[in-house]
């Protein structure tokens, strides 16, 4: 076994790195409290291939492994979540789904402006009514005339007012999963009003919405997949989501911890560098150790998907692990950082901020464990 | 258009940097090696010049075994091949030697244009684009901070204290570069995978006609006699207002050449 990266991945990291440093982090706080990244990121992201990894060049992607992609969402939850997020959502749960799902023609609609950032995606699952119980969702989509009608709301939508395409998971049958079909649905389409959902504890870069969809016509090139197979694609999409913002709130861990040891190296108390009292260094050990123990689990996940091998339970156990960490390194942080943690211009208060959503969405920590506990004893806690 | 882009390895200017006791030369195992920073200007500018007129980009570095990392990362901003010299016989060369071994290297590439940074950040001589152009026997066009290529001439605006100067030469010749000139890319994912496959060619001081009595430690034109440590920084000039406190500060830039 060897951890070591190769050139190309290294490189790649390094890139990442490298973007984050000079365009990210002089902006984070100042993005943070206009609650807004600048939209223009999204093409730029495009341009250095990081909206298309692991899609084939073929369809527009940039090609890569989930390893590859782990990395650079690393770097970039190192630098801002919301940056990350807007990649996690457009990439790992909607253009990669179209890749898995779409037909010829769909793959070419969406992939290419997908992977360039020409254009955004966002995920559509969550309701009002229905969050971790995803199963029972409501919107409908009734059949006409060899169209589909689409009507209900969907809550919680990253990137949702500022999308281009959203993929769509709809009732077409009765209830229960196999009711579910997912749909592509351009955002411009007549009946889709989007309201930006405001007051968020974090992740406020980022724009999150409330979609109504009133009778929003569709034809029937729109169902991504088979009719009814709408809910395994959602959870294939999801299993493979996790191990992104799990490698995203690695990112946030090591960022806490490297602004953490920068300031208890600099800050002194008692006629010393706090980073000498032991109390200070035990909490930073604890970070280290937990960073580096959920980047492996990370590591690991992404390794099973891309030798083609079951990777959920892996998947869930990082992201678990990972987003737990990455809120309690930030407070370990704000705890090393003492009254300046707790004012914005220090960066602690933002990663505790943003990593405090990573625990409840795409799976709350709760809903990850039933997934490790049904792999363990191979009864399901969910019914 | 073809384009050499020379690119030099250095000591991160992020870490902390030493000279070996030994032979004073810099110990390039303390610190991370990473591409000059006006080099990378260079190889932008090359990038840009080649969009608009065609050809071919090559990198060439002299340097040790870890000078690999920097060629694939110039490589992946896009540059189409390299010529990586390296050679046990040209450690410790100085500015006039390396000049020289980079005249001899160029003799196995096609060039209308070379371009590189107009100082290291190690050395900070400045003097290797003026030497290598002696060498070679080609204009040198120094401290750009804009080219234009017209044919077969090229035409720079040098940059001074005051503004700048506009200098033409015949092609081929020797440009050094400024970071005003523009912002240098970043790699792409694609590019990076790229790179992997590029064409590197390895020389040795005899592939590129070196005569090795006229490189290394033993033969330097200048020697280093002594170096300390910088002495840490000076207490800040406090300027106290007494009515003229603006002009006081208004002088001290002035001294300085900030205004
Ligand atoms: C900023 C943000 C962005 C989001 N982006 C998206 C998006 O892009 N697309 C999308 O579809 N959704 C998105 N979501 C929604 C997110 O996935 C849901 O919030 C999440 O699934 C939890 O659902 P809920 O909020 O309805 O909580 P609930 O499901 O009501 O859960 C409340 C609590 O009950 C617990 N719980 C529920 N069921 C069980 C059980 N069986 N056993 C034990 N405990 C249980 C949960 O763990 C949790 O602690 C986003 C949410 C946020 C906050
Ligand atoms: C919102 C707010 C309101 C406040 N209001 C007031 C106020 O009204 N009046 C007032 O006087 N102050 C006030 N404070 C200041 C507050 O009391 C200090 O922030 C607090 O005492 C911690 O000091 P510090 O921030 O300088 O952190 P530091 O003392 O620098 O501590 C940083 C970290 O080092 C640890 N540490 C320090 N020394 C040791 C040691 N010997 N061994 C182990 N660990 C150590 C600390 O536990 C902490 O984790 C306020 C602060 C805030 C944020």
């Amino acid at each position: 076994m060897d951890f070591t990266l190769t050139e190309e991945h290294e490189a790649l990291r390094a890139l990442a790195a490298e973007f984050v440093d000079r365009e990210i982090t002089p902006n984070v706080a100042g993005w943070d409290r206009v609650e807004r990244v600048p939209r223009e990121l999204v093409p730029r992201l495009g341009e250095l291939g990081f909206m298309g990894l692991t899609i084939d060049e073929a369809d527009g992607g940039s090609g890569g492994d989930h390893l590859a992609y782990s990395l650079v969402m690393e770097e970039l939850g190192r630098g801002d979540s919301s940056v990350r997020g807007l990649v996690s959502v457009s990439l790992g749960l909607v253009a990669k789904s179209v890749a898995a799902h779409g037909t010829p023609a769909q793959r070419e609609r969406w992939l290419p402006g997908l992977c360039s950032g020409a254009l955004l995606g966002c995920f559509g699952l969550t309701e009002p009514d229905t969050g971790s119980d995803a199963a029972s969702l409501a919107l409908r989509a009734d059949p006409d005339g060899g169209d589909y009608l689409l009507s209900g709301s969907k809550m919680f939508i990253t990137n949702g007012t500022w999308a281009d395409v959203v993929l769509l998971f709809a009732r077409t049958g009765g209830p229960g999963p196999k009711g579910i079909t997912a749909f592509l649905v351009p955002a411009d389409a007549p009946g889709l009003e989007r309201t930006e959902i405001r007051g968020k504890l974090g992740l406020r870069g980022q724009p999150t919405a409330q979609l109504f969809f009133d009778e929003v016509r569709v034809g029937a090139d729109a169902v991504l997949g088979q009719e009814g197979g709408g809910f395994s694609i959602a959870m294939s999409a999801l299993d493979k989501g996790r191990v992104s913002v799990a490698a995203g709130s690695v990112g946030a861990a090591r960022g806490a911890l490297e602004s953490a040891l920068a300031h208890a190296g600099q800050r002194t108390q008692f006629g010393r560098p706090i980073a000498g009292f032991q109390l200070v260094q035990d909490m930073l050990a604890d970070m280290a150790v937990e960073t580096d123990a959920a980047r492996l689990l990370v590591w690991r996940a992404a390794d099973l998907v891309d030798r083609g091998l079951p990777f959920a339970t892996e998947a869930s156990m990082a992201k678990l692990f990972a987003t737990e960490t990455a809120v309690r390194a930030a407070n370990n942080a704000m705890q090393v950082f003492g009254g300046y943690g707790y004012i914005d211009e220090y960066p602690p208060g933002k990663y505790l901020r943003d990593a405090r959503v990573t625990t409840l969405y795409e799976g709350t920590s709760q809903i990850q464990k039933l997934i490790i506990g049904r792999a363990l004893t191979g009864v399901s806690a969910f019914s | 258009m073809n384009i050499v882009v020379l690119v030099k390895q250095v000591p991160d200017t992020a870490t902390e940097r030493k000279l070996d006791p030994a032979d004073s030369t810099v110990d390039r195992a303390a610190s991370d090696g990473v591409i000059n920073e006006l080099d990378e200007y260079a190889i932008e500018e090359a990038l840009l010049l080649k969009e608009k007129h065609g050809g071919e980009v090559t990198i060439l570095s002299a340097g040790p075994d870890q000078a690999t990392d920097s060629i694939r990362k110039a490589l992946s901003m896009g540059a189409d091949k390299a010529v990586h010299l390296n050679d046990a016989a040209l450690h410790g060369s100085d500015a006039l030697q390396t000049a020289y071994a980079l005249a001899q290297a160029l003799g196995t590439v096609e060039y209308d244009l070379v371009i590189l940074g107009s100082e290291s950040t190690d050395a900070r001589t400045g003097v290797v684009g003026a030497a290598l152009a002696e060498y070679l026997g080609l204009p040198q066009l120094t401290l750009a901070n804009k080219v234009d290529i017209d044919g077969t001439s090229v035409r720079i605006q040098r940059q001074t204290d005051e503004g700048y100067d506009v200098v033409e030469a015949t092609l081929p010749a020797v440009v050094s570069v400024v970071e005003k000139i523009n912002e240098p890319r970043y790699p792409s994912f694609k590019l990076i995978m790229a790179a992997k496959k590029k064409p590197v060619a390895k020389l040795g001081a005899a592939d590129a006609g070196i005569d090795t009595a006229r490189v290394g430690l033993a033969n330097a034109t200048t020697e280093v006699v002594d170096f300390a440590a910088a002495p840490p920084r000076a207490a800040g000039t406090v300027v106290k207002d007494e009515g003229n406190g603006g002009v006081q500060i208004a002088d001290y830039l002035a001294a300085k050449k900030f205004l």
